[in-house]
Order: structure tokens, then sequence, then C-alpha cells
């Protein structure tokens, strides 16, 4: 285990070294960015929809019932700003994408595609790890910036749709603006960053270190997506910690 | 390797006490031996004798557990070795990248390191290409290629790079045997239009023989036999001879009926 996170460590500070060339390698990243926005957008909307509807759904009648109405709008918009996008869009990446990215780069190096590189001196790291890492810590911030606004909208339709709650629209989003700052959305955002950093380390390493044939491929690729869920998990205690001192 | 270097002529290659160990087995147990500028050797043996291990040794893609490997007398594990010279392979299963077309491929090493205008580039592939007898496949992705036509876009891959060494891994395996003669014609033709060193690993008998200015037989990690083509045919060694003389016979059940 520690083996690995040290392989991951030097795998990110030799993209990090890399990162001069990506302009180089633009391309290859925007072709990644388009492909990771393309088959996530609608999975986004509809998770981030649901997410706040349930959000709304499961706090609106208690705090009615408690005559706390005005705090709907700013519970379902400070919980999917600073926590239910980024989390729950990073494991979705996690899941669509990152397995992906380890299946790729997995069957690359089981069918000798990296060897061909590297005896053309063309470096894996700058071929294939810059572009997925630098693709995908531009996209996912920015689906969690689309996710946080699906998410309040969602909130707001069962506010004002569910007769227990019955809050309308403007009223939802009046609180909501009350109580959730620009720096919250922020804080999210930079989550989902740091979410994006570690799905692309993790899920390129376990796709250079895949061996043994397409078993091997789908070994990787599952400890691509739960170790990538894992991390995130963790680190999102640490990040949360480290983001709310800086707010005190 | 090098981006600069534009000579074309072969390399001499030096194996001194080569030895690699997986885990505990030991697959390489002291490998000596030496190619001249220019000669096509073979490397020839049974299945898991070590012949692959042995070339990814000689472009850098293993590091030896001891012994040295030299290229113009120089040692191949100085990452200056590597920048001087330019070394190519072509893989066993030719190593095509798959989410590229045969085109992409061929021009990838220029494209990469930028050695050339995007119209000269082009112009190359197209050449390499016909070289190898797939002017029309340029467009074509490696999934709608034939085994033997997966193979020459990889010696034409191979050839963009203008190598001093060319290593070919198992060229002829699962291929036919017109496939397979059109491959060591193209490994023939290579040396003599550019003069470049080749070492090929192949259990396959008739190529060994066919293109080989000498022949080193592997055997379970071990040089057991070196030479010509004729003195390795000659050879008294039980191993060569078992492995040169063996022939499938096997008889039918129907016919003992």
């Amino acid at each position: 285990m520690f083996e690995n996170i040290g392989e991951m460590i030097l795998l990110f500070w030799r993209t990090l070294l890399a990162l001069p060339l990506a302009w180089r390698q633009r391309q290859k990243i925007f072709d990644q960015f388009f492909e990771i926005g393309n088959a996530s957008l609608l999975m986004v909307c509809m998770l981030s929809f649901f997410i706040g509807a349930v959000l709304a759904l499961q706090t609106g009648p208690v705090l009615v019932e408690r005559s706390l109405a005005s705090a709907v709008g700013g519970i379902v918009g400070y919980a999917m700003a600073k926590e239910m996008a980024p989390v729950m869009m990073a494991i979705l990446i996690a899941g669509r994408i990152g397995s992906a990215m380890a299946a790729e780069i997995g069957s690359m190096r089981v069918y000798q595609e990296i060897d061909a590189l590297r005896t053309m001196n063309i470096n894996p790291i700058h071929y294939l790890v810059l572009p997925r890492l630098v693709a995908l810590a531009a996209a996912l911030p920015m689906l969690v910036i689309f996710a946080i606004l699906v998410g309040w909208f969602g909130g707001a339709v069962v506010a004002e749709a569910n007769n227990q709650i019955a809050i309308p629209f403007q009223a939802f989003y009046s609180d909501l603006r009350q109580v959730v700052k620009l720096k919250d959305v922020a804080n999210g955002v930079f989550k989902s960053f740091c979410f994006a950093i570690i799905i692309g380390v993790v899920s390129c390493h376990q796709g250079m270190m895949t061996i043994g044939g397409p078993r091997g491929i789908g070994r990787s690729v599952t400890k691509a997506v739960v170790n990538s869920i894992v991390a995130i998990v963790f680190f999102d205690y640490f990040l949360t910690r480290v983001l709310l001192n800086e707010q005190q | 390797m090098n981006n600069n270097n534009n000579h074309h002529s072969g390399v001499s290659v030096e194996v001194r006490g080569l030895r690699k160990s997986f885990n505990s087995q030991e697959v390489l147990k002291g490998i000596d031996f030496e190619v001249k500028p220019g000669e096509i050797f073979v490397i020839m043996g049974p299945s898991g004798s070590g012949k692959s291990v042995l070339l990814k040794h000689l472009i850098g893609l293993e590091p030896p557990d001891g012994g040295e490997i030299l290229i113009n007398g120089e040692s191949l594990q100085s990452e200056q070795t590597l920048e001087k010279y330019r070394l190519a392979m072509v893989f066993q299963s030719g190593a095509l990248l798959n989410s590229l077309t045969v085109g992409e491929n061929v021009g990838l090493y220029l494209v990469e390191h930028r050695l050339k205008p995007p119209a000269e580039i082009a112009t190359i592939v197209s050449q390499k290409l016909r070289d190898v007898g797939l002017a029309d496949a340029a467009e074509k992705t490696p999934a709608e290629l034939s085994g033997g036509m997966k193979k020459r876009a990889a010696i034409a891959r191979a050839l963009v790079t203008e190598p001093q060494l060319i290593l070919y891994d198992e060229p002829t395996s699962e291929l036919d045997p017109l496939s397979a003669v059109v491959v060591g014609e193209e490994i023939l033709k290579l040396k003599g239009r550019t003069g470049v060193t080749s070492v090929v690993v192949s259990h396959d008998r008739d190529l060994a023989f066919g293109i080989a200015d000498r022949i080193a037989f592997i055997s379970e990690g071990r040089i057991i036999a070196i030479g010509p083509s004729d003195e390795i045919k000659k050879s008294r060694n039980p191993v060569v001879q078992k492995f040169l003389r063996a022939d499938i016979k096997l008889e039918s059940p129907s016919k003992n009926v």
C-alpha cells in the first residue's frame, strides 16, 4: 500500500514537472475534456437535480413544521455547494471517467503500446497522463458548478411543488442567497479540483501498473474506482477541516 | 533515439554477462554475444528461453540485474547513449496505438518530437508506408489490419526514426507462410537499403536461416550455440539439434480404427 502511495506521489510530481508541456498537448487535452464533458453532463444534471430535490424533500417538511421554512433554501444551497455536488460528482466521475482511463492505459500497457512509446523516446507521462490529468482538473470543477446550479433548481422545484413545504421559487432563492456566499461555492469548486487530481492520479497509476492481460485490466479498473472513492471520502474530511479553519 | 543524428549506418552491439531475474526465477543467466554493424543477428530458441526479455534489455526497456550492454562501445545504461543512438523495436503484436490511424502511428515519432513540418511528415509517412506495401492503409485503424499488415505497419513506424539498430520480436509469429516471407524480405531489403543493424528474436527456423548473417541459440537463459547458419545447422548440441529437427508427427485416431 505504501509503495503504491509513493508511486502515485511520484507520478503526480512528474506530471507537475511536465506541466510546461501542456500547451503542446492541447489537442489531446481538448479531446479528453470534450470526452469527459460529453460522457458526464447528462448524468451530472440528473444526479444533481435529484440530490437537490431529495435534500429539500428531507429537510423541508421538518423545518416548515418548526416554523423554519426560511432555512430550507439555505440548507439546500449550502449542502449542495460545499459538500454534495463536489463529492457526488467526484464519485460519478471516478466511476465513469476514472474507470475508462484505467482501462485505456491498462490495455495500452498490456498490449505493449506504452513500451512502443518508450522505444520512440516518447514519455508516457507526457503523452498519456498529462492530458488526462489537466483535462480532468479543468472539467470536474466546471461540472460541479453546473451541478450546484442544477441541484439548487431541483431543491427549488420540490420546495414549491411539495404541499408540505410550499415555498415559492423566489423565497427559496432569496433565502439561499442570504446563506450561501460566493466563497462557499468556491470552496466546493476547490474541493472538486483536488478530487479531480486524486481521480486522475489514482486511475492513471492503476492503468500504468496493469499486468496480466484482460483480467489484469479488469482488476485495475476496479482498483481505480474503489481507491479513488476511498481517497475522495478520506481527503474530503481533511479538506473540509482546512477550509473551515480558513473561514473562521 | 536521438533526434538530430542523421547518419544511417548500423551500430555494433556488445552484450557482456547479462543477468536478469524476476522474483526468484533467473531468466537470463549470463548472456554474452556481439553484433557487428549492419549485421542481421537472429536469436533463436524455444518459447520461454528468455529471448524477448533479452530483446527488451537491448533497447533499455528492462534494466539488467548484472552485466552490461554496449552500443558502439558505450553503455546502454547511460541516458546519453539512449539519446545518442536511434534504436527501434518491432513488437511481436505490432503494438500500434489503437486510438490512432495507421498513418498517425507511423508519423507519431516525428509529430511528438516536432522534427518536421506537418506537410513533410505526411510525405514521409506515405513514403514509409509505400516501402512496406501499405500505401493505401494510412487512414485505416490498426483494428482493420491483418496480422501481417500490422507487422509491416510497425516496421514502417520503426523506419521513420531512421534507426541504427532495429530489434524484431517474433516478426513472423501469428502470420501465414506468405506474410512471413514478405516480412522476412522487408528485413533483408531494409538491411540492403540502410545498412541498419538488425537483431531478430524468433523461433521460426525458416525465417532465421533465410535472413541471418549469424544465429545465437538460447536455451534456459544461456547462449548454447552461436555462429553462421551453416554452423548452427551442423551443431552437435543435442538441444539445438532437437529444436531444429522437431516436427509435428501426429496420427489421427481415425487412422487406427
